[in-house]
């Protein structure tokens, strides 16, 4: 056993370049005779585009180029596209409006493109970009969700009568009716999942380059999937080919489902370098990257359950509104749909759900996945649900779960999903006893003696990771396959190359994919290199979003390994004159079984490329192999998350005394890297519950587009975390792994909610749970009600 | 264009800038010094962060011009991989970092705490004063725990200096 290999919290190799500054972010590449980008944008929510005059802005100093939609047009450059088909209950497609990259006749959300401004600098760019003067035609907006739908509002898309974009459904109407008809007692709760902003702190970058010697683009961008971009980029929006098109995702300053998409800005710098014959670049400030990076979330849900009288759950219905903005985004019809609904079960035994979801849209930015996309919505519904039906009937939160849970494996769900392995009890009583649930009552009564109010509050997820296999979601209407690729590299001196389609934008692939080849072929780590993010390396991926990297990415790696495995035996066979049949390979050293010979797997890789010892009419020499891994389910983590906290009556103000968490990752690569992901999925949905919100006003302006408007968690905010797991592997990869990146997203807002609803003796409160919104709700009922 | 001279790790320089060059875009731009990052237009995010004669700044709400004269330390300035800083050291040994991006602007804040307020160093005052600098990606549960350890081994490298 590798000290550096499977299960060991090995240092990360990459950290040594981003702790001593030599990372290389997008915006931190400079290509020759570069110019720069400003993007001209809408003001305005929602307006004609009368006419648009550059005039004045040509003539600036510095400028190279303005560009207008009419001028994408000119070269029949596509808009760009979603790529889920939903479809309706009736069975009639998802009604989607154009979305060009360059807005022609029609703004639609306060953000969007309207021209774009090269000049030799950027303060020149910016300069120029302030003289082109649009000419709009405003027209009232459509910007809250609740209303969007409603008649005589105002109309985003031709293509979309009533904003509506699709009317969705899963699971069994009549079965969920006949279950309430017959329930003893329902509990019936509304609920918003607030919009969100993902904020990675890089910002999106973007740098466009024509080469014209080979005719060939290049693209670098911030991006969490570059081959996918480069496909959209070409076979879509019709940039080049894609043996003419090479996309480069360098180091990438966090992602969180925002940098997953194909952006205007993307196309609008590739395309533009051909046209001005220069590199182009273009680097969002951060109220850019508030207006037009996707944001998140936005729900809102009605949501009921029915109970026996035991208190056993016997339906769900669930009604939803989401917001998918101006435009659909790349995924953002699959957000509401098929990455909500289907985890609608959580970990309970539910015999029937029916799920309804109204796509909608809004004169807002798009919306998209963000970290957990779909999966936290579901499990606020349902751990909002189960925590006021057990507080209504009277019984202990934690008893009616465990009550509820599911307890055999594998467990079809009536929403699509097939549970394959899980011990929703074990994590729930590990959970209850690493925070003293026992002495909960006691800390209550003497927080109450203080003044203050305590509560404690649980969240049991589950989690759909992985989504696969990729007929599968193909039937679901998803336009891509979601296998893996890698390829293995193994160099005439042992050394190794491990080429990966997944990309690496802080979950610490270098370290962890390394320890897995590093172990497998019995090398030091340091003889392990770990390429992605670059379309002329790595030939194609999907990359890394839906904490699919360690389930499916590093299977690939498995599957191609296994074939390095079994040539290097073939290889070592004929070298030490035995039988294939009679070697074995463990910790680097292929041994001939009944003899003394033995060869390294350094020595075997020389004899590889040298082959002097082997018919090459029979083995090819070399030592390079590749997979394709496409999974045969998705990977289902779980957990249970308990927020323990205080909450000052005076001030409102919130603080988490206690956050415990035990997750089912099953196998674990790295534990230090795993419980890092946690801790940070954790802030994020700490951050939606008490603090983030994004608000549009009436007229569809974002009045939270700065970190001085849009509270991000800050360390004050935030209080260290109690981190552990169980272990149930996945049965369905070889590795047993389940993914870790999102759960303590998906887990921490009902957490906290249901603590702080614990905490105040009602559920009149919504997130994000500010102190002010706390304030107002910790007083007493009568006072509130008399406003 | 006016002219200005600095001193940036270590090292004379001397360029011509615009006026409203900022600190963090002479750094990034002119001296070609990525490690230290913009990440925000209202100086809260803290990944531009860099100190100046000694002191930590938000070098995105500096003037180049005004730092005529100055000294000015970069992550870049503050250790090598093969001879790493204390607090760096601290970072990679506590998981204190995922994507990097806000690292670097941490790493300078967190040794210019240390640099005020000593070694000894408890959670609170670790979270309280690191509110200008924001990271997405670790929840801050293990910054906090590399900046207080990357304390300690500031203060052990200062003794073993002294004796």
């Amino acid at each position: 056993m590798s000290e550096n290999g499977i299960g060991q919290s090995v240092r990360r190799r990459e950290d040594i370049r981003f702790i001593t500054g030599a990372g290389q972010y997008t915006a931190d590449i400079s290509r020759p005779g570069q110019v720069y980008a400003v993007f001209v944008r809408s003001p305005h929510a929602h307006a004609k585009i009368k006419r648009i005059d550059i005039a004045a802005a040509e003539k600036a100093p510095g400028v190279v180029g303005i560009f207008t939609g009419k001028d994408l047009a000119a070269d029949k450059i596509g808009g760009l596209i979603c790529g889920w088909m939903i479809h309706s209950k009736d069975g009639s497609p998802m009604k989607a409006g154009a979305h060009p990259a360059l807005a022609t006749d029609k703004v639609r959300y306060a953000g969007d493109h309207v021209a774009v401004v090269i000049a030799e600098s950027l303060d020149q760019a910016r300069d120029a970009a302030e003289l082109v003067s649009v000419d709009y035609q405003i027209l009232p907006p459509a910007v809250r969700l609740a209303d969007a739908q409603k008649p005589g509002q105002p109309q985003l898309h031709d293509e979309a009568p009533n904003n509506t974009v699709y009317e969705w459904h899963l699971g069994d109407k009549a079965a969920v009716e006949a279950a309430f008809a017959k329930a003893t007692h329902r509990t019936k709760l509304e609920l918003t999942n607030n919009r969100l902003v993902p904020n990675a702190i890089e910002p999106r970058a973007a740098i466009g380059e024509y080469d014209r010697g080979s005719g060939g683009y290049t693209l670098y961008t911030t991006s969490q999937n570059p081959h996918v971009a480069r496909l959209v980029l070409s076979a879509f929006i019709g940039i080049a080919p894609e043996n003419r098109l090479r996309v480069i995702a360098p180091d990438v300053g966090g992602g969180f489902g925002s940098k997953i998409f194909i952006y205007a800005e993307e196309v609008v710098c590739t395309w533009a370098a051909k046209k001005v014959g220069r590199p182009v670049k273009w680097v969002a400030d951060r109220s850019e990257s508030f207006l037009a990076d996707a944001h998140g979330r936005d729900h809102i849900t009605t949501a009921e359950a029915a109970m026996d009288a035991s208190g056993k759950i016997l339906a769900l219905r669930v009604k939803t509104k989401a917001n998918l903005g101006a435009y659909l985004s790349t995924f953002s019809s699959s957000v509401p749909t098929y990455l909500y609904a289907p985890l609608l079960s959580g970990q309970y035994d539910i015999p029937a759900i029916y799920c309804e979801v109204d796509g909608v849209y809004t004169n807002t930015a798009p919306v998209d996945a963000y970290r957990g996309a779909g999966r936290p919505e579901a499990t606020f519904v349902v751990e909002r649900l189960v925590e006021v039906a057990a507080r209504e009937l009277g019984k202990d939160p934690a008893e009616f779960r465990m009550h509820n849970f599911i307890r055999k494996f594998p467990h079809q769900t009536p929403v699509l999903s097939n549970y394959d392995a899980g011990n929703y009890a074990a994590c729930m009583k590990m959970a209850a006893e690493a925070a003293d649930y026992a002495g909960f009552s006691a800390r209550k009564a003497k927080s109450a003696k203080q003044g203050k109010l305590r509560g404690i509050g649980f969240s049991a997820y589950i989690e759909a990771c992985g989504i696969a296999p990729s007929k599968a979601v193909g039937s679901l209407g998803a336009g891509v396959g979601l296998w893996e690729s890698a390829e293995i590299r193994v160099n005439a001196t042992g050394t190794v190359e491990v080429l990966s389609g997944s990309h690496s934008h802080g979950q610490g692939h270098e370290t962890t994919f390394a320890q897995l080849v590093s172990q497998r072929l019995g090398i030091p780590i340091e003889q392990v290199s770990i390429i992605h993010g670059d379309t002329d390396k790595v030939q194609m991926g999907m990359g890394t979003y839906g904490s699919r990297s360690a389930a499916v990415g590093m299977s690939a790696i498995f599957k191609a390994l296994d074939k390095v495995i079994a040539k290097a035996t073939k290889i070592a066979a004929r070298c030490m004159e035995v039988p294939e049949t009679n070697v074995d390979f463990t910790d680097g050293v292929f041994s001939a079984r009944g003899s003394n010979k033995t060869m390294k797997f350094g020595e075997v890789a020389l004899q590889a490329y040298v082959a002097h010892k082997f018919d090459t009419a029979e083995i090819e020499p070399g030592l390079k192999e590749a997979a394709f891994y496409d999974p045969t389910n998705f990977t289902f983590p779980s957990g249970v998350h308990i927020a323990e906290v205080e909450i000052d009556p005076d001030t409102g103000r919130t603080t988490i005394e206690r956050w415990t968490a035990v997750d089912d990752f099953g196998n674990l690569i790295n534990p230090m890297i795993v419980e890092g992901q946690v801790h940070g999925g954790v802030a994020q949905g700490i951050g939606q519950a008490l603090l983030e919100q994004a608000v549009y006003d009436a007229s569809g302006q974002l009045v939270t587009a700065s970190y001085m408007d849009y509270c991000m968690p800050r360390a004050s905010d935030l209080s260290s975390f109690d981190v552990a797991m169980t272990n149930t592997p996945c049965p369905s990869n070889p590795l047993g792994v389940k993914g870790c990146g999102e759960a303590g997203a998906i887990a921490a807002p009902a957490a906290l909610i249901n603590a702080i609803t614990s905490a105040l003796g009602h559920e009149d409160i919504a997130m994000p749970a500010t102190p002010q919104a706390v304030w107002r709700a910790s007083r007493p009922r009568r006072e509130i009600a008399a406003e | 264009m006016a002219t200005i001279a600095m001193t940036v790790n270590g090292k004379a320089v001397r360029a011509d800038v615009e006026p409203r060059t900022l600190l963090a875009q002479f750094i990034r731009d002119q001296l070609r010094l990525t490690g230290t990052h913009v990440g925000c237009d209202t100086s809260q995010c803290g990944a531009c962060v860099v100190h100046l004669d000694g002191k930590a700044v938000k070098s995105c709400t500096v003037l180049a011009l005004s730092c005529e004269g100055k000294r000015v330390t970069t992550i870049e300035g503050l250790g090598e991989p093969e001879r790493l800083h204390p607090m760096q050291e601290a970072f990679r040994e506590h998981h204190a970092l995922q994507c990097g991006y806000c690292t670097p602007g941490m790493i300078m804040s967190a040794v210019d705490l240390v640099q005020r307020k000593g070694s000894r160093l408890d959670e609170k005052t670790i979270r309280e004063e690191l509110d200008g600098n924001l990271c997405r990606c670790t929840g801050y549960h293990n910054i906090v725990r590399a900046v207080a350890a990357g304390a300690q081994a500031m203060a052990a490298q200062a003794m073993r200096q002294a004796s």
